[in-house]
């Protein structure tokens, strides 16, 4: 269709759409983000798809497949070491999170042959969004999707109540795994409209501002949803107007609304 | 119907090769109420998360009634106030039906607060909205860890007497741990005193002269408490005031004893 065809050609609303689908998923899990007080731990996530991007040239596999299988891992490994208790979660966090940063970007200064937009990687691209990436966007979305529908009594129960949901029969680790790997893919789809150190805000804020609002969990969720939508509509816009890099303006959007809600709306009691 | 709910054997959880339970046996039937009590550290918590499944056992015999439902009350109900959340809808969060989370909010007395948030309610109110959470799921065994914790003296009264009624309602049998020994020994049908391994246990009345109980309590604990020991043909509602008894069939035969 040739009216589809005129859209998708032109990068900005190649952007704009991919960045409506991260919003997408990006609302109901940035409330677990938030729910679960996990905010250090999706930045630590982020902060490793660096490393997945390193690996993926040297091994030469796709950048997404690279970003989401180490973020995995990082996560597994996360959980593993925080069952053990020797270092608190939120040093463990920080020592790990840095160090993937930090060594993926070593490893990316040794390879002088490929051409990385470190900028673009790190706060966002306007310009990088490729056909190929609204199809991994919408695919991801599509399953993170269902499979927050499919798993939503189980998740809110183990994420209200871990011992009660247990008790209950509900597979808590295996739903904790089931939630690493959603973000996981999240920040693997996310990356390249926000960047990788600004993916945790377009999580946070929009859930942060819905709360004020909502009245139940999934009120909430709703609601987190549209405040990502006008994040990523009015920074994308902004940063087509007036040059500025495409993460940071998503992000700045997103807390203007942030203050403008808690500035003006009362708390909802619930 | 005598055949065991929950049967433990020689039951030990370990951490790190120390024992935390040490060779506990015990058996919960139909219409039993049995309490749990000991130091700090005794490994009451532990125990019955044993029993609930949550906790992986290192070594005897665990052996649950097939298809038994158990009602979990636990110690605290702290909840991340990010999260909004009605009463309602913790409840339906269940899987029971509106009718059926209704009945149990009614039972435990709470039913006026179904629109409430959770992030309001009182200490009190908490502990009987789990109690009602519990129920919900028609269990066969409800396990409570401290159910009285932030609940001022006389709604903690007001919650064992509950406890009773709901146990002779369902037919189900109670586990529970307290720390409130003088409530206990007035409330309960046996009681289980654990300090690793189970240091004695019996009737309240019999357990307060135990050399074991005197050995872990001290003797004025004891000593106290075999004073204390009787059964109240009242009960008190939340704020305290005397409910003439509702209970006072079942314990028709106890009279009220001055303080």
């Amino acid at each position: 269709m040739p009216i589809i065809d005129a859209v998708l050609g032109d990068f900005f609303w190649r952007a704009l759409i991919g960045g409506l689908g991260v919003a997408l998923v990006a609302g109901p899990l940035g409330c677990f983000v938030v729910w679960r007080r996990m905010a250090y731990f999706g930045d630590t996530l982020a902060h490793s798809a660096l490393l997945g991007i390193a690996l993926s040239f040297l091994i030469s596999v796709p950048l997404n497949v690279g970003v989401i299988v180490t973020c995995v891992v990082l996560a597994i490994a996360l959980v593993l070491f925080s069952r053990s208790k020797t270092l608190a979660t939120d040093t463990l966090l920080g020592i790990l999170a840095h160090s993937a940063l930090a060594i993926g970007l070593v490893t990316l200064s040794f390879m002088p042959d490929i051409r990385v937009d470190l900028t673009g990687l790190l706060f966002g691209d306007l310009l990088a969004m490729s056909r190929n990436d609204l199809l991994w966007i919408y695919g991801g979305a599509l399953l993170i999707l269902a499979l927050l529908a499919t798993l939503w009594r189980g998740l809110l129960m183990s994420t209200i109540h871990e011992e009660l949901a247990r008790v209950e029969g509900v597979p808590v680790e295996r739903l904790r795994l089931v939630l690493m790997l959603m973000f996981s893919i999240v920040i693997a789809v996310a990356m390249k409209i926000v960047g990788v150190l600004l993916i945790t805000a377009l999580l946070i804020i929009p859930a942060a501002t819905a709360r004020r609002l909502a009245g139940n969990p999934e009120h909430m969720v709703g609601l987190a949803i549209l405040f990502g939508f006008i994040a990523v509509s009015g920074g994308l816009t902004l940063s087509w107007h007036l040059d500025t890099p495409a993460g940071p303006s998503v992000v700045v959007t997103a807390f203007s609304v942030f203050l403008l809600v808690y500035g003006s709306a009362r708390q909802v009691q619930a | 119907m005598t055949e065991a709910l929950v049967e433990l054997h020689r039951l030990t959880v370990s951490f790190d090769n120390r024992p935390v339970v040490d060779h506990v046996d015990l058996r919960v039937q139909r219409g039993d109420i049995i309490t749990i009590i000991g130091p700090n550290g005794a490994g009451k918590t532990t125990l019955i998360k044993a029993v609930l499944g949550i906790q992986s056992v290192s070594g005897g015999s665990l052996t649950m009634a097939p298809g038994l439902t158990i009602g979990y009350v636990p110690q605290h109900l702290t909840l991340e106030t990010t999260l909004p959340l009605s009463v309602k809808r913790f409840m339906l969060l269940s899987g029971r039906s509106p009718r059926e989370c209704q009945e149990a909010l009614a039972k435990t007395g709470v039913e006026h607060l179904i629109n409430a948030s959770v992030h309001r309610l009182s200490g009190g109110e908490k502990q009987r909205l789990l109690l009602a959470r519990a129920l919900a799921r028609k269990p066969d065994l409800l396990v409570l860890d401290e159910p009285a914790q932030g609940v001022d003296i006389n709604g903690q009264a007001a919650l064992y007497d509950l406890i009773r009624s709901l146990r002779d309602e369902l037919n189900c049998g109670v586990i529970m741990i307290s720390h409130d020994l003088h409530l206990v020994m007035a409330a309960t049908d046996k009681v289980i005193c654990l300090n690793q391994h189970v240091c004695c246990s019996g009737y309240p009345a019999d357990i307060s002269h135990d050399p074991a109980f005197i050995e872990t309590f001290g003797r004025p604990v004891a000593e106290s408490l075999a004073v204390y020991h009787h059964h109240h043909n009242h009960s008190h509602d939340l704020h305290g005031d005397v409910v003439s008894g509702e209970h006072d069939d079942a314990h028709g035969e106890c009279t009220h004893a001055h303080h």
